[in-house]
């Protein structure tokens, strides 16, 4: 369902994503960890058509989503690392907007917009101002709002970044039940280890832009003579904290783009 | 078609539902037209150009539809920061499709502004000289003011990155496009410089029309404004489509 060989990504002189190769099975729930500036959102930016790779080539289900962009676009969901609903709009009418941009036919849109704020929990507020909504309701409802032109591909950007214990397990546990029932690929990334070792299938490591390690949890455990999932990327990833290094890429990658201006 | 329009109604939503933000919106023009309209009208009129406040409305017309329009484009920042931006930018539509959507829905509410500041004009005192022909025409030069703008709107909103360039948008960009526009005095017997410059101004030509055809007093005429705004209004709209299609997230 997804293919990426070889993907390379540079802002200027700085390298965020050098030779990232994977593969994505359809249904499969495929999870990319990594520390901070490993490359994971530059990644996803890539593959959601947000960002040309330099180098190497993306597969969405057989296109190439540089090429049919729009093709590409019609068959994924995103649910982006900070909010994207538009706050002074109510849920429905945020549902209903996505609906239309993703050219989902009126009836059918009708049906899907009750089947999943139902699903979602969101239905009783479904006429109020997304402004009032709390982080976990927000959260549930770009998810809903993700699948609602059943995508074959949800992306998952840290889909629980500042979530409360219970939301997070309510809203993979409503990820899961989609995957199951709609057979959705998902791709996501989290920083909770125990989450990834929960939901997904497979789990790939990244680490300074290159892919350390690919396997289901337990493979990770066994290759690394841990007991758990954490101690796994621990002993791949290294203990060193990442903040600063990434945060001064970041600061280049500003510079690189101001002089490029 | 669907895109233009359900895009283009989120503009209607958004305004409708902030009647603090419509009455803020209509503040500054009843300034003008009341500090200026009759703090001028005695030197004015002495000068021997009849009524101030006949002169100014429509300029003060042009100005709300002017400003309403620049705060819509830099709405577009607001969405960048609150994210929404990223939503329609993902879309499966084309880019010029959403940027049409947005600018339309503005120039749309901007026109509704326009046409509740002249209805504020005529409780001051503005008189149209004709009815019947002044009401269509000076709608016409509204909604070309508000297109016109309202893509210029758009194409700061996508240049810009970040609040901090508002203000210089304002003031070297907005704010002497006003002054500079003949809306407060007459265009004849300027300073040379002071002409060229004036003609220079794309909102010159609006304010005109809407002038000429509130009061039946042209500087230019109707066909010049008509052809002059119906020009810069397609140049603008080319120039917010090319930068709204550069914005990167």
């Amino acid at each position: 369902m997804i293919r990426v060989e070889n993907l390379v990504k540079t802002f200027g002189d700085f390298t965020a994503v050098r030779g990232i190769s994977f593969d994505v099975q359809q249904g499969e729930i495929f999870a990319f960890l990594g520390p901070n500036g490993a490359g994971k959102t530059t990644t996803i930016k890539m593959l959601t058509t947000l960002l040309k790779p330099t180098s190497g080539t993306i597969e969405l289900d057989g296109l190439d989503p540089m090429q049919k962009q729009k093709e590409a676009r019609q068959r994924f969901g995103i649910v982006f690392q900070d909010p994207s609903l538009d706050n002074e709009q109510t849920a429905y009418e945020n549902m209903e907007l996505h609906g239309v941009l993703y050219h989902v036919p009126r009836k059918v849109r009708a049906e899907r917009i009750e089947n999943l704020l139902k699903l979602f929990e969101l239905w009783e507020r479904r006429d109020d101002y997304v402004k009032q909504f709390s982080g976990g309701m927000k959260r549930r409802l770009e998810i809903a709002r993700g699948f609602l032109h059943t995508p074959k591909i949800l992306f998952l950007d840290e889909p629980t970044l500042g979530l409360d214990p219970q939301s997070r397990n309510q809203l993979w546990t409503h990820v899961k039940r989609l995957n199951e029932t709609e057979n959705t690929t998902v791709f996501l990334t989290t920083h909770y280890m125990d989450e990834a070792d929960r939901v997904a299938h497979r789990i790939a490591i990244v680490d300074h832009g290159q892919l350390i390690a690919q396997g289901t949890s337990a493979e990770l455990q066994e290759r690394t003579n841990s007991d758990s999932l954490e101690g796994a990327f621990l002993a791949l990833t290294g203990d060193s904290i990442r903040d600063e290094s990434a945060s001064s890429a970041d600061n280049m990658r500003q510079v690189a783009r101001m002089w490029r201006r | 078609m669907s895109t233009i329009y359900i895009l283009w109604l989120r503009e209607l939503k958004r305004y409708s539902r902030s009647r603090v933000q419509m009455i803020a919106s209509l503040g500054q023009p009843v300034l003008y037209l009341l500090a200026l309209g009759f703090g001028f009208g005695p030197v004015f009129a002495r000068a021997g150009n009849g009524s101030y406040l006949q002169f100014m409305a429509p300029g003060v017309v042009g100005m709300s539809i002017l400003f309403m329009c620049v705060f819509s484009g830099i709405s577009i920042l607001w969405d960048r920061q609150f994210g929404f931006l990223k939503e329609t930018l993902v879309a499966p539509v084309p880019r010029m499709q959403i940027m049409l959507g947005r600018t339309l829905g503005s120039a749309t509410v901007a026109t509704f502004q326009g046409i509740l500041v002249f209805i504020i004009c005529l409780a001051a005192g503005l008189r149209p000289h004709n009815w019947m022909l002044a009401l269509p025409q000076a709608f016409v030069f509204m909604a070309m003011v508000a297109i016109t703008f309202a893509a210029l709107g758009t194409a700061f909103g996508s240049v810009i990155k970040d609040m901090q360039g508002f203000p210089i948008v304002m003031n070297f960009m907005v704010m002497p496009m006003f002054f500079l526009s003949g809306a407060l005095y007459p265009l004849s017997h300027l300073p040379s410089v002071l002409t060229v410059i004036t003609r220079l101004d794309p909102l010159t030509y609006g304010i005109d029309g809407l002038r000429g055809s509130l009061t039946g007093v042209w500087h230019f005429s109707f066909a010049l404004d008509v052809a002059v705004m119906a020009f810069i209004a397609a140049a603008f709209l080319s120039l917010g489509a090319y930068f709204f299609s550069k914005i990167q997230i």
